[in-house]
């Protein structure tokens, strides 16, 4: 890839709000999907001739599917709440990455085609009509929004620019103008199970050598299980899980927590995929289609519950979708529920005294810890409100001494997403993920020089792979970014001869 | 009848059909159509009874624009509860006799136009001052004010400077109501103040003051986040599963 050409947006010692600088960011785009990806997901190859009548008839049908979509675009008031809440906006000052501009894109050719007063007066209250560039403003700028849902937290309506964003994108796989990067991805996972294209047998080649690995540096041979029938646990995690620092790290943490607690767990290669790319592009025929592997999967299985590894966009459609997308799921253990986050089953381990932990063994590090956005502002983690902060946090400060937070805009529900989320995690889109990771880094910055902060800890495939990428631009180490349950893993003590049937009840020795 | 009396007496039925039939339309649009996803922003309440605190919180503090913005905050709060006041004060020339209350409210409701006036005010001067405002702003969202302002102007003048016969005012809008009309005050700054507020009737349910409805249609901010217990499925995704 040739080098790129963009500045990376300097540091400042705290938040500005930029001032704007209209269209630099015009010419950011992803690559368009190639014919056959297009068709596979059922739709058109490429731009239909007739791609103004399709776009709006389908802004018409999704109005009338999604009640969200709908009061969204009558409520603005354009009050201008949300216009400094975007990272995108904060790191490249471009008006079109404000929350409300970035939905004006869509509620101005709504309104000039499908209200009164932009059918009579489109110059009055802003409707514009369905032009070429205007679609190539949108598949600029709905490729600029992660879905995070910050602006969300801060409209006095409520309005979530991911509603419209995903809206809008599914329109634009209506009249064939999709993005390679998600339906590339989507067809593999239609078709193999997972983001990767990762085949069984390669599955099952890297799951061995990681227990050759484990084994050899622990002398415990801790298991990764592929497709065991009657297994307790049907673990579903994103693939880059499978392969890629720092997620790796976290697989092998998961395995050590599930070997000390005795549960019997195992992967599957046919749903081989936590996260669901069907969200990114609007699409819940897609979203269904990917949800029903897991539920195939774990009824051919025979498992009795289902836990989610590390993934942002995945818990939320795990937590807030896959019961009406996939349910009801009323073959598994009613005693928990479905889906469970792979923090849930840690930190309720914790909790009961189930796990030998030794956090010294992360003495080296000094932790922050990364809301993800969409476990922060469209999940929930336990049984109380706010859950998804706590239970992270509580499961770092058990396995590791030095704990410390960003400062309080950047962290919880006002949490900054990386960067690099809603389908925009490729090469293609380098220069916005750079500068939209921008109040991530100063936040992260106030920290490393305040308290000395070593590492920052994530739970989502996002976010570690988009850290690990980003960090070197604003002189941060790629290995800073770790897996939450790689802090897991480090502290766990495990005890040699527990192999296979590890039973925790006499184990409680204190580590040296 | 003077003719006054007749123009005003047909603008105003025309207005009020518009604004109730046209805004129960789009409140029967925003019900009927489904919220086919679990979509909460979270953390959100667990139950029916933590949404209706949430959505009271919402509703009468502006609980998230107090979290994004405390400029548009105070001047959004201002104008919206000084124009409540404002209305509430009204309903003297809507019923005889006057509710206690109503009379109560007298003082305050006078007083708080200035309240409203100001936050309209400060809201204006955001939207022409912050650069992002004025860069989202359509010529509607200028006349928006620019009317409110109108409105609320007018009304103050009545009140403070130049008062109406409002005795008169009274027994026409009591009249309007029985349909048995009486003759209208002709009084200019009253005729302006009642034409821009037909305008505004009108206006309501083409424009973006669909928020006041809107606000409660929230699925962001109205559902119980309970995803896990309770399965949720909406009927186009139903029969998109049964096919």
């Amino acid at each position: 890839m040739a080098a790129p050409e963009f500045e990376t947006p300097k540091i400042d010692e705290y938040p500005v709000i930029p001032r704007l600088q209209e269209g630099v960011m015009s010419h950011s785009r992803p690559f368009v999907a190639k014919a056959d990806f297009q068709e596979k997901l059922g739709f058109p190859g490429e731009l239909v001739d007739n791609w103004k009548e399709v776009a709006i008839e389908k802004m018409g049908e999704l109005t009338g599917k999604y009640r969200s979509l709908q009061v969204f675009l009558d409520s603005c008031v354009k009050c201008g709440a949300c216009t400094d809440k975007c990272h995108y906006y904060l790191g490249t000052s471009d008006p079109k990455n404000m929350p409300v501009a970035r939905q004006d894109l869509f509620r101005k050719v709504y309104r000039r085609y499908h209200t009164l007063s932009g059918r009579l007066f489109p110059k009055l209250v802003g409707a514009e009509d369905l032009t070429e560039e205007v679609l190539d403003d949108w598949y600029s700028y709905f490729h600029q929004c992660s879905q995070c849902r910050r602006c969300s937290v801060y409209c006095p309506y409520g309005i979530d620019t991911a509603e419209i964003s995903m809206a809008a994108r599914e329109v634009m796989d209506a009249v064939g103008k999709g993005q390679k990067y998600c339906n590339e991805i989507i067809g593999k996972v239609h078709v193999i199970g997972n983001n990767l294209g990762l085949p069984e047998p390669a599955l099952a080649d890297t799951l061995e050598g990681l227990e050759e690995d484990v084994e050899e540096e622990t002398g415990v041979a801790v298991r990764f299980p592929l497709d065991v029938e009657g297994a307790e646990v049907l673990l579903i995690t994103p693939s880059a899980d499978f392969f890629a620092e720092p997620h790796i790290d976290g697989l092998i943490g998961y395995a050590k927590v599930f070997h000390q607690a005795g549960i019997s767990w195992t992967l599957s290669s046919y749903a081989s995929e936590a996260a669901n790319f069907g969200m990114f592009i609007g699409s819940y025929e897609n979203m269904q289609k990917l949800a029903m592997r897991i539920r195939q999967a774990a009824i051919d299985l025979g498992v009795k519950r289902i836990v989610f590894g590390e993934c942002g966009h995945a818990w939320r459609v795990a937590y807030s979708f896959l019961n009406t997308l996939a349910g009801p799921f009323d073959f598994l253990d009613p005693d928990y529920p479905v889906p469970q986050h792979v923090c849930e089953v840690t930190h309720g381990l914790i909790q009961e005294g189930k796990l030998v932990l030794d956090p010294s063994q992360n003495d080296d590090m000094v932790v922050t810890y990364h809301d993800s956005c969409n476990v922060a502002r469209a999940s929930r983690m336990g049984d109380r409100p706010g859950g998804q902060f706590e239970i992270p946090r509580e499961i770092i400060k058990a396995v590791c001494n030095n704990y410390v937070d960003m400062p309080g805009y950047a962290i919880k529900e006002g949490t900054y997403c990386c960067g690099g989320g809603g389908g925009l995690l490729t090469d293609d889109l380098i220069e916005l993920r750079v500068k939209g990771a921008l109040p991530r880094m100063e936040a992260l910055k106030n920290v490393v020089d305040d308290y000395g902060v070593t590492h920052m800890a994530a739970i989502c495939a996002i976010c570690k792979s988009q850290f690990s990428k980003v960090f070197p631009y604003y002189d941060f180490d790629m290995d800073q970014i770790v897996s939450l349950h790689q802090l897991v893993s480090n502290a766990i003590v495990l005890q040699p001869g527990d192999d296979n049937q590890a039973c925790q009840e006499e184990g409680q020795a204190e580590a040296a | 009848m003077p003719v006054l009396t007749i123009v005003f007496a047909a603008l105003f039925y025309v207005a009020t059909v518009v604004l109730l039939a046209f805004t129960a339309y789009k409140i029967w649009g925003y019900a009927k159509t489904p919220a086919p996803l679990k979509i909460p922003t979270t953390p959100a309440p667990t139950t029916r009874l933590g949404v209706v605190f949430r959505m009271v919180k919402e509703l009468t503090v502006f609980e998230s624009l107090f979290k994004s913005s405390k400029w548009t905050w105070l001047f959004g709060w201002m104008f919206h509860f000084g124009l409540l006041l404002v209305l509430l004060r009204h309903l003297r020339y809507f019923t005889d006799p006057v509710w206690a209350w109503v009379v109560f409210l007298q003082p305050f409701g006078k007083y708080a136009a200035f309240m409203m006036l100001a936050g309209l005010a400060g809201l204006w001067a955001r939207r022409i001052l912050v650069d992002r405002v004025r860069y989202i702003s359509a010529p509607s969202d200028h006349l928006m004010l620019l009317l409110l302002i109108a409105i609320g102007v007018t009304g103050a003048l009545m009140t403070f400077v130049d008062h109406t016969d409002i005795v008169s005012l009274k027994a026409f809008i009591l009249g309007l109501m029985v349909f048995n009309w009486s003759p209208m005050p002709n009084d200019l700054v009253l005729i302006v103040h009642l034409s821009l507020v037909i305008l505004l009737m009108i206006i309501f349910p083409f424009s973006k003051l669909l928020h006041a409805p809107g606000v409660f249609f929230s699925p962001t901010r109205n559902q119980v986040d309970n995803p896990r217990e309770k399965r949720h499925v909406a009927d186009w995704a139903n029969r998109l599963e049964s096919s």
